[in-house]
Parts: structure tokens; sequence; C-alpha cells
């Protein structure tokens, strides 16, 4: 490969900004893998059917295995690493996760996070059902789809209480507690 | 699996990326949203010598709806087509079949143009195009020229796009009022390829009486098959579940589908006619209760 057919790409991944050389064949999930160093994108199939390489670009999700590095010039990436506020706390959908016991060999995991974070993004009270379908793109080869599905569910009631407490209960703002009033 | 080595080239104009395509002929590819190209390019079943990235020419990607006509530029995502409030108050079949098209990150990346120009027999835009009497617009270094689906689906993944052009556009006719439409496919599992997939449009003339139905069958040949023996015995009656049953049931006579790993040729036509009963009900139905504009 000659030195000239290298394409120098500019993008932001998790808040920070990148400038890497790539090959335009290289896949968008190698350059996150190989030249970031971000192996918590994982890649399965390569060909757009497992799912595991989701990240979210631009505010969608893609197939990163479906995706050349160069297209994400100028683009904002997200990836598994970016989930966690900090180094310290859990996304709510780690939480859920965790607690579920949403993974076993967790080959899909980033994949599942991936897709769903932007499920919940739009879907902020699913139903099972709709969850199942939200999934649908990711393959869990230990098919530990039962688990996953509850883990998104308890990751909608952790993210709506969550946003309860900043903001209190929908219905209640700015109503007093009747406690308080009546003593 | 990773894709062969290859010349890249990023127009940002369309004449810029004609003029390659012109320079380049039968080595170069054009790349939109990737979503089959790229696969096909990772498992080394196609290894294009250029590839003519046209994602950012941004004068391809837009939805126009006038008194007449929706027109679709080729380089606009599934996405966009399908939250498009535009398209879902003058065209629902569109808003409800983006919907079955893969899994949402297919959606994010893939476009009406690559869709329809990779031609896949059980892809969904193919036959939604062929339902709503739409038209394809292709450029060239020579011009626009516009065609029907019929003229330009011929085959299996092929059309009679020239290794000069590009497609540009589609244009998709405004359904007159009281017109209903539904879609619906078989497929093993969500987001899957469709092993048989139904379209139907009905129009009703004032009285609720069918004026006008098509109905169009994906999967059961290797393009998109509207069959007009089956909905004109529909044609100045009520719609009415026994008269669509009745007319469904011909189907077998008409289609002759290749069997394959997935479902037998019988199999498909059983499909065939369960959809096509679904479709043309379901859309006689919307169409007695709504106005669409």
């Amino acid at each position: 490969m000659s030195q000239s057919n290298l394409r120098n790409i500019t993008f932001s991944v998790n808040g920070k900004g990148y400038n890497v050389q790539v090959e335009p064949r290289m896949l968008l999930s190698d350059v996150l893998r190989d030249e970031l160093r971000l192996t918590g994108t994982h890649v399965g199939c390569e060909h757009g059917i497992c799912g595991a390489c989701t990240v979210i670009m631009d505010g969608r999700p893609i197939r990163s295995c479906l995706a050349f590095g160069v297209q994400a010039d100028k683009a904002e990436i997200k990836t598994v690493e970016g989930l966690a506020e900090n180094s310290c706390d859990f996304h709510p959908l780690q939480q859920a996760f965790w607690e579920k016991h949403g993974l076993q060999c967790g080959f899909c995991t980033s994949g599942m996070l991936m897709t769903a974070y932007d499920f919940l993004e739009k879907n902020h009270n699913p139903t099972r059902e709709q969850i199942r379908e939200g999934i649908s793109g990711n393959l869990c080869r230990c098919t530990g789809y039962q688990n996953i599905v509850e883990a998104v569910e308890l990751a909608a009631e952790i993210i709506n209480k969550k946003k309860e407490s900043l903001e209190g209960p929908a219905d209640k703002r700015m109503v007093f507690p009747s406690a308080e009033v009546e003593v | 699996m990773k894709p062969a080595v290859f010349e890249y080239h990023t127009p940002t104009e369309l004449n810029e990326a004609l003029d390659l395509l012109e320079e380049f002929g039968f080595d170069a590819k054009i790349m939109s949203g990737g979503q089959s190209l790229i696969p096909m390019m990772n498992m080394r079943l196609a290894r294009p010598k250029v590839i003519i990235d046209i994602n950012n020419i941004s004068d391809l990607n837009y939805i126009r709806v006038n008194d007449s006509v929706v027109q679709i530029g080729g380089m606009t995502r599934h996405y966009q087509v399908e939250e498009s409030e535009k398209i879902s108050q003058v065209c629902p079949l569109l808003s409800e079949g983006m919907k079955l098209i893969g899994h949402s990150q297919i959606r994010s990346r893939g476009t009406i143009g690559g869709s329809v120009a990779h031609a896949d027999p059980t892809a969904e835009l193919p036959v939604m195009l062929a339902t709503l009497g739409a038209t394809i617009t292709l450029a060239s270094s020579d011009g626009l020229r516009t065609v029907t689906t019929d003229e330009f689906f011929i085959t299996y993944m092929t059309t009679a796009m020239e290794m000069n052009e590009i497609l540009v556009s589609v244009e998709i006719p405004l359904p007159p009022k009281r017109t209903g439409f539904a879609i619906d496919e078989f497929t093993l599992r969500k987001g899957d390829f469709g092993i048989v997939l139904a379209a139907a449009m009905v129009t009703l003339d004032e009285e609720g009486k069918i004026s006008a139905a098509t109905l169009c069958l994906g999967g059961v040949d290797g393009v998109p098959v509207v069959l007009e023996e089956v909905t004109e015995g529909l044609i100045g009656h009520f719609p009415d579940d026994e008269l669509i049953s009745e007319c469904c049931n011909l189907i077998g006579e008409f289609i002759d589908p290749e069997p394959d790993v997935h479902a037998s040729a019988e199999y498909r036509k059983d499909l065939s006619i369960t959809y096509a009963k679904r479709v043309l009900l379901l859309a006689s139905n919307r169409a007695s209760i709504s106005e669409v504009k």
C-alpha cells in the first residue's frame, strides 16, 4: 500500500478529538479498535448481521463494520467507553445489565448497550415487545435474550427515576407534599 | 474479512461524480449508504477497483413535496423518510414500509437510491415504488432520463441503469382522495430479508366503491410483480372480505416463484395469497376511513 492512499481524518469519539491517517478500506470498527485502541467495540460477523459493532455516529446507531473510517471524518462518535459519565459510575444500562445478569460471555454486550442506549433515548417507557424489536438487530449467541430484555426494562426505570429525582415527578411538580402542608 | 484495496473518491458535486464515472467506467462502483455494498466488499464478493463515494453530495439528500408529487433525492437516508412528517401525511405507505427495512442501524445509513439501484427482489423499496406508480430519475453526463419501475427493474439485482448513470431521485405521484395503503411481509425474524412481501393501494369513489386498486408482490420473482389480473376483479365493487379472497386465490396462476433454502415455490405461493388478502383488506379499510390529501 502506497503512502499516498492514506487519508487524514479528524473526528471526535466520546467527546475527545482524534486525528488519524487511515487507508480508505479500513472499516470504522477497525479504526476504533486498532488505531484508537478503543477495544470495547466488538467485531463479530463483519457483514452487518450481528450488531456487536454498533456505535452511535452523529446521534444515530450504526454498524461500524458497515462504514469506512474515512466516512466518519468530522463525525461525532460515541462508543461503549463513553457510556458512563465517569470511570467510577455505571450508566443506568450498565447497572441494569449487571443486576439482571444481562450478559453471559459478554461478546454482544457493547453492541447491545449502544443499541439500547439509542432505543431508550427515543422510548422512555417501552413495552417488552418494543424492547424486543429494538434489539432485534443484535444477536446474542449465548441466547440470553430474556435477561437482556429485563435489563433494558430496568434501565428505563432507573433513568426515569433519576429524572424524577432531579426534576420531580412530571405530574407533581410545583405541588407541596400534603403531609408538610397539614403540619 | 476486510475489503480489498480500492481507489477512493469523494466528490461533493453530482457533475464531479459523473465525470469520475465516465473516467473509470466498469472499474468504478458508486457507494451511497453502503449497507449492501460494504458487506459484499468485506466478504470480497465485490472487489471494485474504484469507489466513488457520493455521501458528501448534499444536493442529493432531500424530500420535496408539491401538489402532485413527492420527490426524494437518491442520497436521502431511510430514517429520514421513516421519520418525515410530510411523508407520513401524503404517502403513509412509505412511512410504514420503511420500518420493515432491516434494523435501525441499517436505516441510519442506508439510502433510497442505494436500495433501489441494488434491486434486491426481496427489498421493500422496489415493491413500494412499483405499488405507488413511481418513476426513477437517472443522471449521466448526457443529462437526465426518467423511467418507470417497470422499465427500471430487469431481473435479480439488475436494472436498466447504464454504467455511466447515477440514480438521483425517485418521484411518487400523490394519491387521489379516499386512498388507503398497506404493506406487510413474512420474515423468519424481525428485520430479516423478507420471504414474501405484499403492498396494496386502494382508491374508493364517492359512493365507497373501489375505483382503483394495485397489488404488488416481492420475493416471488426477480422484480416486483404488479398483479393487475388480480385487482381488476375488485373495480366497481364495495370492499368485501369474500371478494378480496376470491380475487387473491387467483394469484397462484400468475406467479412462478423459485424455491430456495428458505421456502419452497408452493409455500411462497401460499404466503403470497395470505399476505395479498391481508394488505388489500387493510388498504380498503383505511381508504374508507381516511381522506388522504
